[in-house]
């Protein structure tokens, strides 16, 4: 019997990161992970569902619009519903936007540009099972790689995000200060990642499952996916 | 049959950095007096329906749950009745 924390990976046409995620999940964490076509109706048994970066069906209309309504969403919003354990990284935020399961909306980066590069973010909230393995305040490097990574929301919404503790990464500088200069797109308080107020929905723009391995550069991304799968294993 | 023309517009209170860099290249190109420029989007769609009204709910109803995210999107659209059967 494997006890070995079980992670669907969902791919979406067009999603690009899914082999990245899988190989993280699987070769480096030892999950249990596999791949879910976006046109599977059913999830069968998992732990937690990641959706992935890419560009799913071409980014057409808007980013994860089109995904959102995929077969494979109306089980990831029943799973997500009954405290199923889901994260979004890049394209996978966008959609858990469009999806309503996450507040606020990803835009246009205001310069405009496609973005790729190192960037850092601060831990707001430790207090998750994602960043269970962080302090509040370390500060992670990540690579980010979106052209619509702007992240908004109104000041209602804000203020929810802000009294619930909903904020979990926010871009920074190499010492943690929260600058215009270190903000890759413009997201509205340099927001990086948000959370559902239930705690079980990560949507995050950077990239964990590309920042996992020392002898590539960087493995602050391992922290994130070590947190959820511990999780998941303790509550085995 | 109807055809809807629908625009999907940024919320006014948005940053359009899209149209800031049209609005920037146009004064370079020595349009100086253009101003406020905002991107958007246009959708034609023909529509079966029996009278506009009915027609009307359908592009209300696929815009507001597709063709646009309330979060940061408004729209509009017109409604006109088609007078040949279009080829599908």
């Amino acid at each position: 019997m494997s006890e070995k924390p079980r992670a669907a990976v969902v791919v979406f046409p067009g999603s690009n990161c899914d082999h990245d995620t899988f190989y993280a999940l699987r070769k480096i964490m030892n999950a249990d992970a596999r791949f879910v076509w976006h046109k599977e109706e059913k999830l069968e048994n998992t732990d937690i569902v990641v959706l992935p970066g890419g560009f799913s069906y071409g980014d057409y209309l808007r980013c994860g619009a089109i995904a959102r309504f995929s077969p494979i969403m109306k089980d990831v919003v029943r799973f997500a519903g009954e405290g199923g354990v889901v994260l979004g990284i890049c394209n996978g935020f966008q959609v858990l936007c469009e999806a309503g399961l996450l507040p606020g909306a990803l835009l246009r980066n205001d310069h405009v540009r496609f973005v790729c590069k190192d960037v850092y973010i601060r831990v707001e909230n430790a207090d998750t099972r994602f960043t269970a393995t962080c302090h509040e305040g370390d500060i992670l490097k990540i690579p980010v790689a979106h052209g619509e990574g702007n992240y908004l929301i109104d000041e209602a919404g804000l203020e929810e995000l802000k009294k619930n503790h909903q904020i979990v990464f926010r871009y920074c500088n190499q010492q943690g200060e929260l600058t215009d200069s270190a903000n890759p797109n413009g997201s509205i308080e340099n927001i990086a990642g948000v959370i559902n107020r239930e705690g079980n929905i990560l949507g995050m723009m950077p990239h964990p499952e590309r920042a996992m391995e020392k002898l590539l550069g960087k493995s602050d991304g391992k922290k994130i996916l070590q947190s959820v799968l511990e999780s998941i294993s303790n509550s085995k | 049959m109807y055809k809807a023309n629908i625009t999907i517009t940024l919320r006014p209170s948005i940053l359009d950095p899209e149209g800031k860099t049209i609005e920037q290249s146009l004064h370079q190109l020595g349009y100086g007096d253009v101003h406020n420029i905002r991107m958007g989007k246009h959708v034609e769609v023909d529509v079966d329906a029996g009278t506009e009204k009915e027609a009307r709910e359908i592009v209300d109803t696929i815009c507001s749950k597709l063709l646009a995210n309330p979060v940061m999107e408004d729209y509009t659209f017109r409604v006109e009745k088609l007078q040949v059967a279009v080829e599908r």
